[in-house]
């Protein structure tokens, strides 16, 4: 009965990684860089549902709402004053300014918020379900995680394949060049995809808030990091690769802290990364491209 | 003549410049601390800033030279700091010279991040660009939970290691020299400003020769067309090897330096943060630039000390500083705006002196 309950308890926290790595295999799929920022935008929308249910005192699917807008806006903005200047330039030099964008949203988290841990309350009022006399006990936390994360993958998955704008970023991501010949707004669909991923990000800072309640401005880097190992684990640019990244990387983690050790969790989870890498280069759903002379 | 021959030659003359810039900078700084003229603050970063420019030029050999993302540069100078710390506390007795103990620990740690390098790098290397990139961030994440959780401790019969405190078990009278979570502590500081300097040169020395040898031509080759390299007949995964290992060592001798150079040290300094600000110094001096590394190793870590004053504002600055100058020096429009503005102070300056030439000869 124990495994069953430290399972469920893996998917959880796995799909929050699943929605985080979500953001960063699209914005990666499309954009071609890196994004450190994701985790802090995570933050930010932790922060921004924090402060208007305790603060305006609205109920929490308004938290939520807010948090998405504020963030849609703010990756937008980022893409714009950041990103899209250095276009076309080399990836290394996109990713330093990610890590400074990164350090800002940290920075201004902490003059805005102060470092102080805030105590976040769940956005879930349900109360846990029991089985089996208490031995497995399934709170409204996992319920609505792996709920929005399932709904999250496969509204991407029809959003990519079957609307226009989706279209039009698998073709962007496909060959840049060529899409732009064929009439595709290149820097429109980009911003398109900051707005997804950073709305998406939102939506992850609330489900990670509500699932480990404290708040910081630190909050966001380490689950940032978490799912982009878990990003390229399934195969970085595939949606349903972040999917299956980010719930293995949860239950490998909830396992080896059960089973194995509590303090090499983080050795355990990173050496299974290094394993998988080394033995499907690409990621588990990723595609091999073959290097053309 | 032959002087005259040597200046001719842009390496040797770029690798000059570089050793005279290091130079005089030591000496203006050792003048000043005999005049006294140093805060103590300013003399804590010294030693630091040594440690800082031997990072970042060893990465600008992977980086910069060699082509590969490295995101786990700090677990190098971890494994340096944390042996390099166990060395100088073992050796206690049998070398009393601090400098000679000192000279010991920073090999031993410089050694053993190398052989981890050379480790690490037989399955890592086979993956490229990101992937490798994402590889060498789990290995510093890997090597910082590791240490983390190590205990080791030295009593009558000897040197004691383990990963958990029940089976460390230490006789009377024994001391801890790594203790678990809470890190080294009662490190006895060896570290000084000549050292840090010696590690400087010794780096730029080891990467320089490096870079302009037939092994670096190489390493540059695989770097700007893999494939082209691998058709002349280059060994590419022994030449990335040798580059992989040579900047884990140098980073593993700074290590060493870092950790000597605090009374305690916990695993957490050596975090994928580190890592990232190491990468920064390189990217901002520019990638393949050795003497850039220098010189921005030293004005970022200087400037966020210098900022102090502005208390909570300083890291935002630092943050939108770091982000300005990534716009100012990669973005093609503002490089643009720039060669304009350039142009126009130049053929001001150039006016002026005409002007005055002209003067002259009437």
């Amino acid at each position: 009965m124990r495994i069953f309950q430290y399972l469920i308890n893996g998917i959880s926290i796995g799909s929050v990684y699943a929605i985080i790595a979500l953001g960063y295999t699209m914005v990666y799929g499309i954009a071609k860089m890196l994004n450190f920022a994701h985790g802090d935008i995570i933050m930010v929308g932790a922060y921004i549902s924090f402060c208007v249910t305790n603060y305006l005192g609205l109920p929490a699917w308004a938290s939520v709402l807010a948090a998405m807008a504020v963030c849609t806006v703010l990756g937008i903005l980022i893409e714009g004053l950041a990103y899209k200047p250095l276009r076309g330039t080399p990836s290394l030099a996109v990713l330093i300014t990610a890590i400074g964008v990164s350090y800002f949203l940290q920075n201004a988290a902490q003059l805005i918020w102060t470092s102080s841990p805030k105590n976040f309350t769940s956005v879930v009022t349900m109360k846990p379900i029991s089985l089996f006399d208490g031995q497995i006990v399934i709170t409204g936390e996992v319920l609505l995680t792996v709920g929005v994360s399932i709904l999250v993958m496969v509204g991407l998955t029809l959003f990519t394949s079957k609307t226009r704008t989706g279209k039009a970023m698998r073709a962007v991501s496909e060959d840049r060049a060529a899409a732009q010949l064929m009439g595709i707004n290149v820097n429109r669909t980009i911003s398109t995809t900051f707005a997804i991923g950073s709305a998406l990000a939102a939506v992850a800072g609330v489900l990670l808030c509500s699932t480990v309640p404290t708040l910081m401005p630190t909050t966001g880097s380490m689950p940032g990091i978490r799912a982009f190992t878990a990003a390229v684990f399934g195969g970085i640019g595939s949606i349903p690769g972040a999917m299956l990244g980010g719930i293995l990387l949860g239950i490998i983690e909830t396992f080896s802290k059960a089973y194995l050790s509590t303090q090499f969790s983080d050795a355990i989870v990173f050496s299974v990364l290094i394993i998988i890498l080394l033995v499907k280069p690409a990621g588990l759903l990723g595609k091999q491209v073959q290097e053309k002379v | 003549m032959a002087m005259k021959t040597l200046l001719k030659n842009k390496t040797t003359r770029t690798n000059g410049i570089t050793y005279l810039v290091v130079i005089a900078v030591f000496a203006v700084m050792q003048v000043l601390n005999g005049a006294g003229l140093l805060g103590s603050s300013v003399k804590g970063y010294l030693v630091p800033i040594c440690v800082y420019i031997s990072l970042a030029v060893s990465l600008n050999l992977l980086v910069g030279i060699c082509g590969e993302l490295s995101l786990g540069h700090a677990g190098f100078m971890g494994i340096g700091a944390f042996s390099g710390i166990v060395i100088a506390a073992l050796l206690q007795d049998t070398i009393p010279n601090d400098v000679m103990r000192l000279l010991c620990a920073m090999v031993g740690g410089g050694i053993l991040a190398g052989v981890v390098g050379f480790l690490i790098g037989i399955p890592v290397l086979r993956l490229r660009g990101d992937y490798l990139a994402i590889v060498t961030l789990a290995f510093g994440e890997i090597m910082k939970n590791i240490v983390g959780n190590l205990y080791a401790g030295i009593d009558a019969q000897g040197f004691h290691m383990a990963i958990s405190t029940s089976k460390m078990k230490l006789g009377e009278g024994g001391k801890y020299i790594i203790n678990g979570p809470l890190g080294a502590t009662g490190v006895q500081k060896l570290a000084t400003f000549t050292m840090g300097f010696v590690l400087v040169l010794f780096t730029l020395f080891v990467v320089q020769n490096l870079v302009n040898s037939k092994e670096g031509r190489a390493i540059k080759a695989v770097r700007d067309n893999r494939i082209a390299a691998e058709s002349v007949g280059i060994n590419v995964t022994a030449f990335r090897m040798k580059a992989f290992v040579v900047s884990a060592f140098l980073a593993g001798m700074a290590g060493a330096l870092f950790g000597l150079n605090y009374s305690s040290v916990t695993a957490s300094k050596f975090n994928f943060n580190t890592s990232i600000n190491i990468l920064v110094f390189v990217v901002l001096g520019g990638m393949g630039n050795i003497l850039g590394s220098v010189i921005s190793a030293t004005v970022l870590y200087v400037l966020p000390e210098a900022m102090r004053g502005l208390q909570d504002y300083r890291m935002i600055l630092y943050a939108v500083v770091l982000i300005v100058v990534m716009l100012c020096t990669w973005s093609p429009k503002f490089k643009e705006k720039l060669s304009i503005v350039s142009e126009k102070i130049k053929s001001l300056f150039w006016g002026l002196f005409k002007k005055k030439e002209a003067g002259t000869n009437e």
